[in-house]
């Protein structure tokens, strides 16, 4: 995948080609042909979560989500749409940034001690139905892995080979935000191919449209047909009607202040109601698609004379995660929430030059006691005012 | 990043529970870093703990790092006797601006083992490195059977001033008695011709920067070694976070002005 460089798609003039929906076996061969493993949704333990991908019927068509704060349920649509969701607990950083992987082998004996680097032989990835605020999430994932003095080269090497199907969201959740974020419901990053859905009557069928060379030679291999000025009327209705959904939802919210909000905010009452609510359980930051910290493992065998070094997701939600000589600087459910919201929405801009938050909702849907981000900065917002 | 292993050539005991180990590299060239910076040692099988650089540099060819033991990592490298194998990540981290002292009288301020980042700046002055005018050492530590670099302290002392203070005192101790900010505050310093360095635990720092702005030393020449939990060293695990920094990368020398903001939150 190229990098995600901002684009202006939102316009669904640019999507000239149709491929009708029972043709969209012969898009997920023509990328397994070209070498790589394909991963999507699928319904996997009563929720969409993503995993291998063979073919259409590995898809959850026909089902789509419920999903409020602390709440997630499938439900069947009353059509087969293939991507009548929105997004679920997983993201495609567990494809990127792998949730636990080796780092290096070490050996010791006697006195002596050699350590190699584990280097994995990373697969060519393809990443079918993602939305506008995971290609944004991945993006910022990219600013912090990769662009730094000292890459994760594993991520890097993963994420360089990556090809993208995106897909418009013609639906949102209430937890959706995007809209708030900048982030979707369009698709406005360079995505190797990125399509809309469409159900009309008993039509069915995807405009899509390549932003890349790649994504352009796999287009030339499907049976597409040229769309019409109506078909693309049809597609732009869908994204149109998720955008109106989310901007006249409770969620959606002025994100431009955020900074300056939370910077002058550190000491706020709030932070104390929410930490009553709050039970410091990480999911938020596991579900997030741009929380990045890790930690490591040391391990040796039972000879004693074999370690190894193992990295995997931690969470600032922890008391170890800040621990130091005198025990945990953020000792309370308080000073970890606080930490965790304010990099988010604040000190991400100083670090990367953006919000760490795409607007996505996972962290409001999967929060065990239902604690919402927005109604979070609604609150610190209320309790400023003199 | 993967560790370049070293040996220990030299290990020596401050005090109990607290040691300096001196390393080499049978294959690496010599490391490049400068004061204040830090490595992170690797101790076989257990893990890996931030310690700053505490010896001389580049010259002898070595690394020296004082290390007290009071984690799994740390006492795990406590263990290590001469001959005995170490990872080595580094160096890491801004250190000390030994450029901003020209024709300044430094202030060095050190509490318990805040001293070790502040040797190699010490023994510059010793050796007359320093392009400050002047170079006082207050140091702190809690009693005086805990003073690190004991054997070394009478020699800096005829090259710069030293200033110490225990907490816990005994007759035979001729050195101040209580905390550190006392002889800090009776000394006679000129604020606007002054640069501090301060490394120790940080509420001894926030006093003694409350002294020095009293005295008119400016927030742009007061710097501050901070410490958090680190597990990457390069920006990448999240630890370290202390509102918008990274104490890896951005640190662990801080200037006061830059930070006051930050350092003045509780639970950061």
């Amino acid at each position: 995948m190229a990098n995600l460089g901002q684009i202006d798609s939102a316009n669904m003039d640019s999507y000239e080609h149709l491929l009708q929906a029972a043709d969209l076996d012969d898009l997920i061969q023509a990328i397994l042909e070209h070498g790589y493993e394909v991963y999507g949704p699928t319904l996997v333990d009563k929720a969409i979560t993503y995993g291998k991908i063979l073919s259409s019927a590995d898809l959850p068509q026909g089902w789509t989500d419920e999903q409020e704060g602390g709440h997630y349920r499938v439900k069947r649509r009353t059509d087969n749409a293939y991507f009548g969701y929105v997004v679920g607990p997983h993201s495609w950083k567990k494809y990127l940034q792998l949730p636990h992987r080796p780092i290096w082998k070490s050996s010791r004996q006697e006195q002596e001690v050699q350590i190699i680097e584990i280097k994995e032989d990373v697969p060519k990835l393809a990443f079918l139905g993602v939305r506008s605020c995971e290609l944004h999430a991945i993006a910022i994932q990219d600013r912090v892995l990769i662009e730094s003095d000292y890459p994760n080269s594993n991520y890097r090497d993963r994420r360089s080979g990556l090809f993208t199907v995106a897909v418009n969201c013609t639906t949102a959740a209430p937890t959706c935000f995007c809209t708030a974020m900048q982030t979707g419901p369009a698709v406005t990053l360079t995505s190797d191919l990125t399509m809309t859905e469409v159900l009309e009557g008993k039509r069915h069928f995807f405009l899509i449209e390549s932003g890349t060379e790649l994504g352009a030679q796999i287009l030339a291999q499907l049976p597409l047909k040229p769309s019409t000025v109506e078909e693309k009327q049809q597609a732009q209705k869908g994204i149109e009607s998720a955008e109106t959904q989310m901007r006249q939802g409770p969620r959606h919210f002025d994100s431009s202040d955020l900074k300056e909000l939370l910077y002058r905010n550190f000491e706020s009452p709030s932070w104390d109601k929410v930490a009553e609510r709050c039970l410091s359980c990480a999911n938020c930051t596991m579900a997030c698609p741009t929380c990045f910290c890790s930690t490591v493992e040391d391990t040796t065998d039972l000879s004693g004379e074999n370690a190894e070094r193992w990295e995997r997701w931690d969470s600032c939600f922890t008391s170890d995660f800040s621990h130091i000589t005198g025990g945990s600087v953020r000792a309370d459910t308080r000073s970890r929430y606080r930490q965790w919201m304010t990099h988010k929405l604040a000190t991400w801009h100083d670090q990367f030059d953006s919000s760490g938050c795409v607007g996505c909702g996972r962290c409001i849907t999967w929060c065990p006691v239902g604690i919402d981000l927005t109604e979070e900065v609604r609150t610190i917002r209320n309790l400023e005012q003199p | 990043m993967i560790p370049e292993v070293y040996k220990v050539i030299h290990r020596q005991e401050e005090y109990p529970g607290t040691f300096t180990l001196h390393l080499e590299s049978p294959a690496s060239p010599p490391m490049v870093y400068g004061p204040g910076q830090f490595n992170m040692l690797y101790a076989f099988g257990t893990g890996e703990s931030a310690i700053s650089f505490s010896g001389l540099e580049v010259e002898e060819g070595l690394l020296v790092h004082t290390i007290r033991a009071q984690g799994t990592v740390t006492r795990a490298l406590e263990r290590l006797k001469k001959g005995d194998s170490l990872g080595v990540r580094g160096p890491f981290g801004r250190g000390w601006p030994l450029q901003g002292i020209e024709g300044k009288e430094l202030l060095l301020i050190a509490g318990g083992l805040g001293l070790a980042p502040l040797r190699p700046v010490v023994y510059r002055a010793w050796q007359g490195k320093l392009k400050a005018s002047r170079a006082r050492l207050f140091y702190g530590a809690r009693r005086p059977t805990e003073l690190l670099y004991g054997d070394e302290i009478p020699h800096w002392i005829t090259k710069l001033d030293v200033v110490m203070s225990v907490d816990h005192g005994d007759n035979a101790w001729p050195g101040h008695i209580g905390v550190i900010t006392d002889p800090l505050q009776a000394s006679d310093i000129d604020g606007a011709n002054t640069v501090a360095f301060l490394c120790g635990p940080e509420i001894m720092m926030r006093f003694c920067i409350q002294v020095l702005l009293r005295k008119g030393v400016p927030e742009s020449a007061i710097y501050l070694s901070m410490e958090r939990n680190m597990k990457c060293a390069i920006g990448l695990c999240g630890h370290c976070q202390w509102g918008p920094n990274f104490i890896c990368k951005d640190g662990p020398v801080f200037c006061y002005q830059d930070i006051r903001a930050w350092f003045q939150i509780h639970g950061l």
